[in-house]
């Protein structure tokens, strides 16, 4: 590819964050110094795109932005063309493409954050949902450089004076655990009762054991075993997990991936974070499965980059499992070779979409992909792929121990007094939950399912897929938030309506407009009641529903939806 | 010469009620035209991969739980279409007034007739209503950007990179609607990858991307379509042997395009081709 990299340079400091990834350039036709060997040959750099998003990263978390020498310099190592690179960093919250202070404080205003009061980012920059709803209000601040810093914020700011300066431990994970240590858990069970950094702690707890028996069982017997069970995918989707794996198995393509989203931004959830910080090597065992039952010797980790605590656990877990042969060449000398690549994102809830995540990972905009093709079939790297969230892959360690657990995570946040994320057998009825949460004020609904899910009035609703999806609800991604009669209800949809906004990848119209319209009509209809722009909301919500190409922009009216039709919102 | 393609088996579909046969791999899109059914279409190019990014061209496939785009989605062996259900036009309507309240529709061929057809109303979205509108872009003598009247369609970015001209000059930038067609950093097309071939020019469907003349002549308002003629010549320039359409009004050539279904370039062009033609 014949390339123009324009003539901006990079600092020195730049360069280092760059070379300190990719290793230094070996021509200078990769940006090295020009030698006279590169003058009479020239060479031909292999492209690698799928390094990035984690060279973007590499400036923008050592030096705080990404400058136009520091993208050049990007492109020039990894054969990129510039533009493409800009359109793909500017694509990502987290990233800068001006220069700013080194610590950036992101306070989050999203729905959890604001059901506990928070009406505005203060000092630092607005933000969605943190996954740290349990802790609500959250912030969470960014400081660039070597290393990077990263300081997580809970709890009420209001009683403090300064309340995103000064540091404070985290709390334990198993705080966020109101049933930590009790009977009944299964996948939660190890949180709070073992070290999350200990290999050793992990396998006195029952860890490997599953691996062991799916060594025995054979990769069919596995599919066999997780579709017998009947688990069904826990990222929102409900989509069978044993057929995608049976279906990914099957295809003589080859490379196979795995893909683990744990991307987890849909406001609301924090299961998949407490899963990560508590237990990682369940997830690294889990996959190892996953891998081993679909044929697969390469799997991505995507963790948001929002979390720092779940990326720093799994590094340890991913680095030790590694040097302790649960991972690599020859896992538990059965001769089986897998490895893990841990990935993170930079601010896109839409890299959570089972197409955009490739996108993501493979270096171009995290924009969802055309399906068909299906991931089983054309997926990472145009490869047979199977994407799970966390909690699913989780779910196959006691499906190979004990048959499985048929609960269910629900991450409890708003008005309640004990949240936290619980684990229940599905089908329990919602006023269970809610008992065990114990609500603060005057219940005026629950928030099924996130941003993407609808309210509910009805108590007596179980908790299952087929249960939610009975009463016109769904179970998303396990999202439990109460309100009370307190609740701005209008304040409270502008702010889902401008997650979609901000959130949409913008590819297509629907979606891209029709969620700015919602939110202007959302923002009148604060202002006073109009026919008009019901139906106006109506009819922009069945376009988005009906013709957006992804999930995003198809679900993006269901809670202002029934908020109308269930709780009388603008009457 | 055409090359032959192996013979391809027919396969049968519905469309609106009546019955189309139509090669293996064809889209629905083909199969409604087939069918002689109209469907409007923005992002969709004749030379171009679909992106199916505009949703203007959904129609109703039966046992599918959302709208599907005839320009993208593959024709299937029994498949049931409605090009003109209540829903389908819906939807249509509804994306045609989203794009018109937020964009400049007004040199986009087709857009009137298609927002009178489907009873579009974009003024309902209020005055207030967020639109793209922005200073046109001119940076050099052959070419205007004018992205207040860009719909994101994709087609310029696919024709500029790997599917035609591998010059990788533009690309998405941004994220939802604050998305942009832009160079790195925005910087002016002149300290870009540009080659100013035009194939952008050429696939752009809303006027968006015009030739600089043109640009001029809106301005002063002596831009006339109907006065203009073409005539499609070959290029001298070189031995590949394009073809050229020259636009003439006033005995003056007033752009350059060149027909898509040329076997071998395929509507694109380069720089000389395009904008040389000062010396013709
Ligand atoms: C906009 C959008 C965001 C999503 N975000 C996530 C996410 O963060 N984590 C996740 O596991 N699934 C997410 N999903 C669902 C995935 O597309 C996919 O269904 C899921 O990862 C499949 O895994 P599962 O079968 O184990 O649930 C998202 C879907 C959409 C449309
Ligand atoms: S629905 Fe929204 S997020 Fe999904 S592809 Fe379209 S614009 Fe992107
Ligand atoms: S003129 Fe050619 S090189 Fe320049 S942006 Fe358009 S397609 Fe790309
Ligand atoms: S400039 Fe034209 S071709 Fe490019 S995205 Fe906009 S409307 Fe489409
Ligand atoms: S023409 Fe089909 S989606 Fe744009």
């Amino acid at each position: 590819m014949d390339l123009h990299f324009g003539d901006a340079e990079p600092t020195a400091e730049e360069r280092a964050a760059v070379d300190a990834l990719l290793g230094p350039p070996v021509t200078a036709w990769e940006g090295g110094d020009r030698t006279e060997a590169d003058l009479r040959s020239a060479a031909r750099a292999e492209q690698a795109r799928d390094r990035l998003l984690p060279a973007l990263h590499a400036v923008n978390d050592r030096v705080g932005w990404i400058s136009e020498g520091a993208l050049a310099y990007i492109c020039r190592r990894l054969t990129i063309p510039p533009a493409e690179a800009y359109g793909v960093a500017s694509f990502y919250s987290l990233f800068s493409m001006e220069p700013r202070p080194a610590r950036v404080l992101h306070v989050c205003t999203d729905l959890a954050c604001l059901a506990k009061g928070v009406r505005d980012a203060g000092e630092g920059v607005a933000s969605p949902c943190l996954g740290l709803c349990e802790r609500a209000p959250a912030a969470l601040a960014l400081e660039a450089g070597l290393p990077p810093k990263a300081t997580v914020y809970g709890g009420s700011p209001a009683a403090d004076a300064t309340p995103y300066t000064v540091e404070r431990p985290e709390p334990p994970v198993a705080d966020a655990v109101p049933q930590a240590g009790g009977q009944g858990l299964v996948l939660l069970r190890r949180v709070g009762v073992v070290d999350p950094a200990s290999l050793d702690d992990y396998r006195a707890n029952g860890g490997y054991q599953a691996l062991r028996r799916a060594f025995e069982l054979g990769p069919a017997g596995v599919i066999r075993e997780v579709t017998e069970a009947g688990l069904v995918g826990r990222g929102g989707a409900a989509f069978p997990t044993g057929r995608k794996w049976d279906a990914t198995a099957r295809q003589p393509d080859q490379p196979h991936y795995l893909v683990c989203n744990a991307d987890e931004s849909e406001p609301g959830t924090f299961k998949d974070r407490v899963i990560m910080e508590g237990d990682p090597y369940a997830l690294v065992e889990a996959m190892t499965i996953a891998a081993y039952a679909t044929g697969c010797r390469k799997g991505y980790l995507y963790i948001r980059g929002e979390y720092p605590r779940a990326t720093a656990a799994l590094e340890t877990a991913i680095r030790t499992a590694r040097a302790r042969g649960m991972l690599g060449a020859d896992i538990l000398g059965h001769g089986f070779a897998f490895d893990i690549e841990l990935r993170k994102g930079a601010g896109a809830y839409i890299c959570g979409e089972e197409t955009a995540i490739f996108n993501s990972i493979e270096g171009y905009r995290g924009e969802p992909r055309t399906k068909p093709p299906f991931p089983v079939e054309k997926g990472l790297f145009g490869k047979p792929t199977v994407v799970n969230n966390v909690e699913t892959l989780v779910n196959v360690l006691p499906i190979l121990l004990t048959g499985g657990s048929d609960t269910k995570l629900f991450c409890v946040s708003g008005s309640v007094g004990r949240p936290g994320v619980y684990e229940l057998p599905l089908g329990t009825p919602l006023r269970e939950l809610l008992d065990l949460a114990r609500p603060a004020g005057r219940l005026k609904a629950v928030l099924l399912g996130g941003a993407a899910g609808s309210f509910v009035t009805d108590l007596d609703v179980p908790l299952s897929f087929e249960g939610t999806r009975a009463a016109g609800a769904t179970l998303g991604s396990g999202v439990v938030m109460v309100l009370d009669e307190e609740v701005d209800l209008p304040a409270f949809l502008v702010r889902i309506a401008a997650f979609f906004r901000d959130e949409s990848c913008g590819q297509c119209v629907p979606c891209r407009v029709g969620t700015v319209r919602q939110e202007e009509a959302l923002h009148r209809l604060g202002r006073r009641r109009s026919d008009e722009d019901l139906v106006l909301l109506r009819e922009v919500g069945q376009t988005m529903r009906d013709a957006s190409i992804c999930g995003l922009g198809q679900t993006a009216w269901n809670a202002v939806e029934s908020a109308i039709d269930r709780l009388g919102a603008f009457k | 010469m055409i090359p032959l393609q192996p013979p391809r088996r027919l396969i049968d579909v519905e469309v609106d009620g009546e019955a189309v046969r139509v090669p293996e791999g064809s889209t629905v899109l083909d199969a409604c035209r087939t069918a002689g059914k109209d469907i409007p279409t923005l992002c969709y190019g004749d030379t171009l991969t679909p992106k199916n990014a505009c949703r203007v061209c959904v129609v109703e496939v039966e046992g599918s739980r959302t709208l599907a785009p005839a320009c993208s989605r593959k024709a299937e062996a029994g498949m049931v279409v409605g090009t003109d259900t209540a829903r389908a036009r819906h939807s249509r309507k509804v994306v045609l007034e989203l794009l018109a309240s937020s964009t400049d529709l007004s040199t986009t061929p087709m857009a009137k007739e298609w927002m009178a057809d489907y009873g579009a109303d974009p003024a309902r979205f209020g005055e207030e209503a967020a639109t793209v509108a922005q200073p046109p872009k001119v940076d050099n003598d052959l070419y205007v950007r004018d992205y207040g009247k860009c719909i994101l369609c994709y087609k310029c970015v696919d024709a500029c990179g790997e599917q035609w001209q591998n010059s990788f000059a533009i690309s998405v930038a941004g994220r939802g609607f604050d998305a942009t067609i832009s160079t790195e950093f925005d910087v002016a097309l002149t300290d870009s990858a540009c080659v100013y071939c035009g194939n952008c020019v050429e696939v752009c469907p809303t006027g968006a991307l015009s030739f600089k003349t043109e640009f001029d002549m809106r301005a002063e308002g002596t831009w006339d379509e109907s006065e203009q003629t073409t005539t499609t010549t070959i290029c001298s320039y070189c031995g590949v042997g394009c073809n050229l359409t020259l636009h003439v009004q006033d005995n003056k050539i007033v752009k350059v395009t060149s027909p898509h279904d040329n076997p071998v370039t395929h509507g694109n062009l380069c720089i000389k081709g395009r904008f040389g033609y000062g010396y013709v």
